[in-house]
């Protein structure tokens, strides 16, 4: 991957390997949730099904890109000292336009997120990328990154709220996928999958095998 | 006060923002490798915690709910602004953060040389917004977002320092490598949560 980076090209078309590498690091070697330590707490929190998941990380990509695109055009007229404030004031007018489509279309799903979509604004992950990425970017790689790791951040999501739901509820999108045979033999669904301590156990391990599968990403943090 | 009481014990122990609703995890993370720079954090966030959530309180009581605004011209009765709340509380924050810090600096440096670097991150905290939000969305009254944010905010820095707590002893063993560092702080707070849920279901 390296080495495709450097080469140099005069003109880069809209999808040049260079941005796509911006898209793609994310999602493992550099991933904002188990690699850079970035917005775990939501990660954890609406995890217990994958509908919920699944509309969070679509409210976080929105967030994400579109906020890295609009400090990144304004990242030459805004002040160094204010920017905290500005980059603010951006991601919270983006999530109240989440908040306000959810409880207009979807009012079941906002009432189980309850409070984690007005958190999407302290989401770590988008000030992380706003401070680290799009203040020093053009729009179009920022755009790019501030999506890239919004995927990265939904796939732990989904992950984790796929094993939860199937082991804490034997469902899958609200359907049943653990046959009533199984349960007529005795199988019982884990009560612990639906509790908090299962989603940090499931990252725990998700990061133990991402590790061990990569030597390189030990002592990153 | 019986109703107060119980309230300050929940959101402790049973609904502890960090273990009960992964709030503020990435400072908790971040923070924990030394008992006394957790110590400081948490003192910070309880200190902020217990200026900006009553601050929003009146915020969202005289300003955004429903009629909120009647208190200006009964015409302005029927405005609902609501759907504010996310960018005022978060400028709230904000702002209370940069005001305590430009306080603290002035009046007490030794507490400031402390603190110092932790006050900036506590606005991106999300138990503060979080903490707000929960106000908010449970509809308490003064005193019981007065109480409720105490309590949260004591319960991130009990979280915290026992979390430190435990790193610091874990530097004596011996962890396979790829789950040294955050896999194994991952688990740790996934036992100490399953502790805290023995709480549950405790009533004063």
């Amino acid at each position: 991957m390296a080495e495709v980076a450097e080469i140099k090209e005069k003109r880069e078309p809209l999808f040049s390997k260079k941005t796509l590498r911006v898209i793609k690091d994310p999602l493992d070697d550099n991933n904002p949730v188990t690699v850079q330590v970035l917005g775990i707490c939501s990660a954890l929190a609406v995890t217990v099904q994958i509908k919920p998941a699944i509309i969070m990380t679509l409210g976080v990509i929105f967030v994400s890109g579109f906020s890295s695109l609009i400090i990144s055009m304004l990242r030459k007229s805004v002040p160094t000292r204010v920017r905290i404030i500005v980059q603010l004031i951006v991601v919270a007018t983006l999530v109240t336009i989440v908040d306000q489509v959810l409880k207009a279309y979807m009012f079941d799903i906002s009432k189980k997120l309850s409070v984690f979509v007005g958190l999407i604004i302290t989401n770590c992950i988008i000030m992380g990328r706003l401070e680290a990425f799009a203040l020093g970017q053009k729009p179009w790689p920022a755009f790019l990154d501030g999506v890239g790791n919004g995927i990265g951040y939904g796939m732990i999501l989904i992950a984790v709220a796929f094993f939860r739901e199937v082991f804490g509820a034997g469902k899958l999108l609200g359907f049943q996928v653990i046959p009533d045979a199984f349960y007529e033999m005795g199988y019982v669904n884990n009560g612990l999958m639906v509790l908090p301590p299962a989603a940090l156990f499931l990252i725990g391990i998700y990061i133990w095998i991402q590790r061990g599968r990569n030597p390189k990403l030990i002592n990153v943090s | 006060m019986e109703n107060l009481l119980s309230l300050f014990v929940k959101s402790i122990f049973v609904e502890n923002a960090v273990f009960a609703f992964f709030l503020g995890m990435c400072s908790f993370l971040a923070v924990s490798k030394k008992i006394k720079t957790a110590f400081g954090l948490g003192l910070a966030v309880i200190f902020v915690m217990l200026l900006t959530t009553p601050l929003n309180y009146v915020i969202l009581t005289y300003m955004l709910g429903e009629g909120a605004l009647s208190w200006i011209h009964p015409s302005l009765a029927a405005v609902d602004l609501t759907f504010l709340s996310f960018i005022l509380f978060i400028s709230t924050i904000a702002g209370a953060v940069q005001l305590v810090e430009m306080v603290i600096e002035k009046f007490a440096p030794a507490l400031y040389s402390a603190l110092g670097i932790f006050l900036p991150l506590i606005t991106v905290n999300c138990s503060i917004l979080g903490a707000s939000l929960f106000m908010q969305e449970r509809e308490y009254n003064f005193s019981e977002t007065f109480v409720f944010s105490i309590g949260t905010g004591i319960g991130f820095f009990l979280a915290i320092v026992l979390l430190a707590a435990i790193r610091e002893r874990l530097q004596y063993s011996k962890v396979p490598p790829a789950l040294q560092g955050l896999g194994m702080a991952m688990m740790i707070t996934g036992l100490m949560a399953m502790a805290f849920l023995s709480f549950s279901g405790i009533k004063l």
